[in-house]
Formats: structure tokens, C-alpha cells, sequence
């Protein structure tokens, strides 16, 4: 069933009292569960659990042709099926809006945080370069697949194996893994979207919650060298004051710090 | 022992013992007096098990008591639900049942003019009705009685149907617990859908808690005191 | 090379490790997990309810639908996100496997929507899926006249085997490989899937069955076992 008007009024007033029905803080995360190596036919995989919340990830690689203006990279492409399996409202068919945007968004995230090495992933410039695949499936929805997502992929790159390249007949050797992982940096991404419900800002909200939420502030991390923002995404009808966006931004740099260290086994 | 005597110590010794789980194909018994009850049936001798459930035996007859599966609807039964969608005179009605659900404008509780449907349900509204009846093309509710019509402030929570018994208690004794212990308005709709409304969010989420216990061990026997001791601890815990 | 011996070392009539677990997705209406072995599935049922269209109701009794797929990852070279001819035919005859069961008529005019994900490829994974679609039926509380079970019998060379792999599918020596994937009904042994790919002697067909059927008893306690597990909650 579809989330009510009462119990939405009754978590917008739980809410402005400080309160969350699981108890948490505003801005305290659920329990953050990460396995990887969840699919061996992958060249990495991860499942991400926080909460209820259930996503797996995984990394297949091939060999293409390189974009026209980056000729010495290496290529990636994002892909997230919101499965109907892990929730009513997701229907079957291809990806919807929902899907769209929530792969965009983790693909910026990844991409411009430069964690991974494009340039190490060329085999032959102009010729042909090594190709990622981030394929993300949500398995069970309870609020927060956004940044379940990111946890995932980047948990999925973290621990995978390049697969072994015939250099002679110029073509992967699929099911054959080196020892050796994807060329990586160590600016993590890790992405945090924030919510708006009624007056508060709450972080890793619960269905619920996300459905009584009316305005939301994704901000993609990464802590290289330096901390930076890689990517933002503000989302659905509401919008945001100045001091909300930047209250956003100073609550998720000490955020992501604090998660960073916990979720980096 | 007389026979009597026999069959009360055989009927205790039946209740202490826990329910089995059953899987659906399972056979439950192979005697030809033995009578198939809701959840099973038979074939020849056999008594196979078409759900899965807990087994219970009374006397001759074995039925298994679901621990799952959708809300069947039935005449007069109170459920809550939520609107979906207004027509022009009625209510369409989520009430978590596998049909179309209508309340129409002349079973509202008082008399409402057609152009005031909004006002008085909007879509997202919670409302208590009873059933008036079921067709394979849909069912009919009505808001006429008491208790019915539109629920406002409080928390909605969801259950398994089936555990509604339990939540309910023997003549309403496990409901009137959960009332007492946190102090707030519950009404438990037979389809599984609860409201809650207490004058503190923190007793409605204890009622949310207690429920939802009560529901998770709804195949425990003593559960009614299970539940006293678990509230005890839990109210301690938060002194 | 003649066959000899499996390359897992099983013997010819020894099934992989088998794991079951219901209750895996908490918003589906029922839900489970089967494997055999490395070959991971899980499946999620929701209904009975309200099907729209209207021109698609059957108004004597419910209907199934159900939907096979892979993950993009799950098999050694990656398949691209989204139904093919593959999947739709094993949606189609899975959904022929589990109907004969499933008791709808008191539910007319409405769906139970059966998805089954494969998670891990090594072969057998339409058994594996309707193993877990079986689990999750009877989790969602759907009435079922009896349990389905489903297991891969091979003929490897001149072998019959249970439970193939993907190595023996793959075995091209002597008389090859022939897959074999049969469901059987618990109770009536009756059966409601069966497919054959490969050679075989006609003969050699009643040797399969009697294999699939001590296969399914199997089985099926395992299943049996998943959903009485839900007790120690």
C-alpha cells in the first residue's frame, strides 16, 4: 500500500521534533553491510546491504574502441535496473527515469572523482582500449538505493581482477582472471543524498520516509589527494534555500569522513 | 482413568506440544476417519497439506493455520484502508485485497453532496470501513457503523492478514494489552492494516513495537504471556 | 577421452551442495533463495492481485506470469541487462512448470507475479530458479495442491549424470553432452518440465527419469527444510 497522508504527517512531526521512528539521528546512517566476490562469474562483484535496503553491483570487462576525443582512455558505462522483484512500484521493461538518473548520477560520481585510471586501461591508442561495465541490480527497495548503489560499485571496482587480454589474437580471455586489479586511484567516490521532509534534512531515509520526502540533494564525495565535490544532483519538486544547500554540503563533508572510514573495511 | 480423564490429559499434552510447520505436499496423516480442515485436502487415505502453515489438530479434523498469504475479503469484516481514487460518486479504495474496492457516496457515515467528495476524502486519506459485500467484480464497503470513517493523525502499520487473530487476541484480550501498555487508539483492520494513535509519537511506535512482536510469534504458544514479560523488559529497558 | 569421472569429482549420481532460504526479500509477498551448488537463484512472488488490463483478467480463476532473467554478470561473458529469446522461453516454460500446482480459482481476475533472478551461472539455473519460485509460492502463503521440484540430468559421453555443471555441458568428446532439465510434481510424480538438448537413445530415456525423480525427492526435502527453518526467528 501506498504510503498514507497521516503516517507521512506523523514522520514530517516526528521529524521536527528530532526523532526517527527506527530511533537514528537525522543524519545517522542504518547499519552498512558490504560483500564482495557475491558473483564469480564477475570480474568483481558486491552486494550492499543498509538496512532492508539490498543492491548487488558487478564489473565485466571487455576491449573497444576508444572515444574519438579521448583516444588514450579507457571507456566505462553505467547501468541500474530497479528490479521488480525488489519492490512493488518497479515495473518490468526497460529502465525508467528513475533507473536513468540514479545510473547518471553514480557514473558522474565515479568519473569525475578520477578513481579510476582511464588512461592505464589503454591497450593500443586509437586502437583499442579496455571497456568497464558497472552493471547495478536493486534486490530489495527500503529507501536510499542511490547511495546503496555507489557503495556497491565502488566496492565492485575495489576488489576486482583484470581478465587475462590475448595480445596476439587481440581479444579478451573471458573467464580468465589475472592477479591484477583495475588501475585505481585512491580518491574513493562515495555518494550522500540528502532529503527533504516537511522542515528537517535527514540522510539514508527508510521507503517511507523517501516517500514522504519532497526535495533531495545528492553529493558525490571523493577524498584523493584532497576532498572534493564530483558531482550534485538535486532532485524531485521542492526546492532548497541557500542555507539549506550549503548546510548540505558542510553536514556531508563531515559525513563522509566519518562513513568513509566505516564502510572502507 | 476414565475416558474422560484420557481425553483431557490427551487435549493437554496436545497443547503443550509447539505447532509443526508445515510445507505445502507434505502428507499429514494416512487414516480414512481423519477429516481435511481449511489448508489441506484429501486424496484416498491421505491428508496432504495445501499451505504453509502451522498444523492443528482438533479431534478428527487437521487444518493448517497460515503463517502468510493475501487478505480474502468477507462480509462484514472491518478493514482500513487507503484512497486510491475519487469517481463521481465514490471512493476507490486500496484495502490490500486482491479486487477493486468501492466506497460509495451513499455509504458515507453522514450525507455528503457530490461536489464535496474531496473534502471529505482525498486521495492518501486513511478511512475504517466494514465490507458490505464481495463480488468477483469487486467489493462493496459501506462507512455506516460505528467506529467507521475517516482516521486522522496517528501512524499506519502493516501486518500479515493472517496474524490479525493473534494481534487481536480471544475476544479482543491481546488488543486491549497493547492498548493499555502504550496508551493509544488502536483499531486493527482484518486485513492487516493497523492504526495506531497515541498522544506521544514515542507510544505509538511502542504499540508499532509490541505488534510487531506479537506478529513475528504469532505460532508461539503462551504468547499472551510472552508478550506481559517482553513489555516488562522493554519498559524497563527505557527507564 | 571417455568420461569417466566428473570434474568435481561427484559421482554420477551425487546432486552439488544444495542451499534454500526463504524470506530473502522482505517486500515481496513471498520469497527464497536455491542453490545447487555454485549456480545461485532467487525468486520473489507478489499476489495474488489486481491485474490491469482488464482484457487480461480471467474471470474463473487467477494467472501467473512469470519472468526468468539473468544478471548482466552472473555468466562469464557479460549479458546485456534485459529479456532475450533465452530468457522469455525459460519464462515461459517455467511458468508451465508451476502452474499445475497453484490453486487460483479463488482468486479470479487477479496475477501472481512469479520473477526469478539468476544471481550465479554453473549451469542448471532454470532448475534452480524454479526451485526458488516453488519456495517463494509456498512462503506467499498460495495455496499449491503439491510442491514442484526441478533438477538438470545429463548424459555426459554415455553417462547419465545428475545435476550437470557447465564443464559437462560443455564436454565434446565421445557422445557429447545432452542436457536434460526435468520438474517433477512432489507428490503425483507427475511431470511439468522436460527438455532435451543433445543425443540419446530412446531407451536410455526411462534410466533420465528414474535419475530426476530420486533427484527431486531430494530436493524437495531441502525445500521442505528452507520454510520450516522460518520458526527460529
Amino acid at each position: 500500500m501506498e504510503i498514507s497522508n497521516l503516517t507521512k504527517e506523523r514522520i514530517r512531526k516526528s521529524l521536527k521534533e528530532n526523532k526517527r521512528f527506527d530511533s537514528r539521528g537525522l543524519l545517522e546512517f542504518r547499519d552498512i553491510k558490504v560483500e564482495t566476490g557475491v558473483s564469480k562469474n564477475a570480474e568483481g562483484s558486491a552486494r550492499v546491504r543498509i538496512g532492508n535496503t539490498d543492491i548487488i553491483a558487478g564489473v565485466k570487462m571487455n576491449v573497444a574502441e576508444p572515444y574519438p576525443d579521448s583516444q588514450d582512455e579507457g571507456v566505462m558505462t553505467t547501468t541500474v535496473e530497479l528490479l521488480p522483484l525488489s519492490s512493488p512500484e518497479f515495473e518490468p521493461g526497460p529502465p525508467k527515469i528513475e533507473a536513468i538518473e540514479l545510473a547518471r548520477i553514480i557514473d558522474r560520481g565515479i568519473r569525475e572523482s578520477g578513481f579510476i585510471d582511464f588512461k592505464k586501461l589503454c591497450i593500443k591508442e586509437g586502437e583499442k582500449v579496455w571497456m568497464i561495465f558497472i552493471d547495478i541490480f536493486s534486490l530489495n527497495n527500503d529507501g536510499n538505493l542511490l547511495d546503496a548503489a555507489g557503495i556497491a560499485a565502488v566496492a565492485a571496482l575495489l576488489s576486482a581482477k583484470m581478465p587475462k587480454y590475448d595480445e596476439k589474437e587481440e581479444k579478451v580471455k573471458f573467464g580468465e582472471l589475472t592477479e591484477k586489479g583495475i588501475p585505481l586511484t585512491d580518491a574513493v567516490p562515495f555518494n550522500l543524498t540528502f532529503h527533504k521532509v516537511g522542515e528537517s534534512i535527514i540522510l539514508d531515509p527508510k521507503k517511507e520516509e523517501e516517500e514522504s520526502s519532497e526535495g533531495r540533494l545528492s553529493v558525490a564525495f571523493s577524498n584523493g589527494k584532497k576532498l572534493f565535490i564530483n558531482a550534485m544532483q538535486k532532485g524531485n519538486e521542492k526546492p532548497l534555500s541557500k542555507e539549506e544547500v550549503m548546510n548540505i554540503i558542510e553536514e556531508g563533508t563531515k559525513k563522509f569522513k566519518e562513513l568513509f572510514k566505516k564502510v572502507h573495511k | 482413568m476414565t475416558t474422560k480423564e484420557k481425553t483431557e490429559e490427551k487435549n493437554t499434552k496436545e497443547e503443550s506440544e509447539e505447532r509443526k510447520v508445515i510445507a505445502p505436499g507434505e502428507i499429514l496423516a494416512k487414516d480414512e476417519s481423519i477429516l481435511p480442515g481449511e489448508g489441506t485436502r484429501k486424496e484416498g487415505k491421505e491428508i496432504i497439506a495445501t499451505r504453509f502453515g502451522l498444523l492443528e489438530k482438533s479431534g478428527k479434523l487437521l487444518r493448517i493455520i497460515p503463517l502468510s498469504g493475501v487478505y480474502i475479503p468477507r462480509r462484514g469484516n472491518v478493514v482500513i484502508g487507503r484512497i486510491l481514487d475519487l469517481t463521481f460518486n465514490g471512493w476507490i479504495i486500496d484495502i490490500n485485497a486482491p479486487s477493486q474496492s468501492f466506497l460509495p457516496v451513499a455509504e458515507c457515515a453522514k450525507y455528503i453532496n457530490k461536489n464535496d467528495l474531496a473534502e471529505y476524502l482525498d486521495i492518501g486519506d486513511v478511512v475504517a470501513v466494514k465490507i458490505s459485500s464481495v463480488k468477483t467484480k469487486g467489493i462493496d464497503l459501506t462507512e455506516k457503523g460505528k467506529g467507521l470513517g475517516r482516521l486522522d493523525s496517528g501512524m499506519i502499520i502493516y501486518i500479515n492478514s493472517s496474524k490479525v487473530p493473534r494481534v487481536i487476541g480471544k475476544e479482543g484480550s491481546m488488543v486491549k494489552i497493547i492498548k493499555d501498555e502504550s496508551n493509544c487508539r488502536i483499531t486493527v483492520g482484518q486485513n492487516g492494516v493497523v492504526w495506531i494513535k497515541g498522544d506521544k509519537i514515542e507510544d505509538e511506535l511502542f504499540a508499532k513495537e509490541i505488534i510487531n512482536y506479537i506478529s513475528n510469534k504469532s505460532f508461539v504458544r503462551g504468547l499472551t504471556e510472552k508478550v506481559q514479560l517482553w513489555i516488562k523488559e522493554k519498559k524497563g529497558e527505557k527507564k | 577421452m571417455a568420461f569417466t569421472k566428473r570434474p568435481d569429482g561427484r559421482k554420477f549420481d551425487e546432486m552439488r551442495p544444495m542451499k534454500a532460504e526463504v524470506g530473502v526479500i522482505p517486500n515481496a509477498d513471498g520469497s527464497a533463495m536455491f542453490a545447487f551448488g555454485d549456480t545461485i537463484a532467487i525468486a520473489a512472488v507478489y499476489g495474488p492481485k489486481s491485474l490491469h488490463p482488464q482484457h487480461l483478467q480471467n474471470p474463473e480463476k487467477g494467472i501467473i506470469r512469470c519472468v526468468y532473467d539473468m544478471l548482466s554478470f552472473s555468466v562469464t561473458e557479460r549479458k546485456r541487462p534485459g529479456p532475450s529469446r533465452r530468457s522469455s522461453e525459460i519464462s515461459k516454460v517455467t511458468e508451465w512448470a508451476l502452474s499445475p500446482v497453484i490453486q487460483l480459482n479463488q482468486f479470479p481476475n487477479t496475477v501472481v507475479d512469479i520473477h526469478i533472478m539468476i544471481l550465479q551461472a554453473n549451469a542448471s539455473t532454470r532448475c534452480a530458479g524454479i526451485n526458488a519460485a516453488a519456495l517463494a509460492l509456498a512462503h506467499a502463503g498460495l495455496p499449491m495442491t503439491e510442491f514442484v521440484s526441478a533438477v538438470s540430468i545429463g548424459k555426459v559421453d554415455d553417462k547419465i549424470v545428475v545435476d550437470v555443471i557447465k564443464e559437462e555441458e560443455d564436454y565434446k568428446d565421445g557422445e557429447g553432452s545432452t542436457d536434460i532439465p526435468v520438474a517433477m510434481l512432489s507428490n503425483s510424480k507427475k511431470i511439468s518440465l522436460l527438455q532435451l538438448d543433445g543425443k540419446i537413445a530412446p531407451e536410455r530415456m526411462k534410466e533420465v527419469i528414474e535419475a530426476a525423480e530420486k533427484a527431486c525427492e531430494e530436493i524437495y526435502k531441502v525445500q521442505i527444510e528452507a520454510l520450516k527453518k522460518i520458526k527460529e526467528e
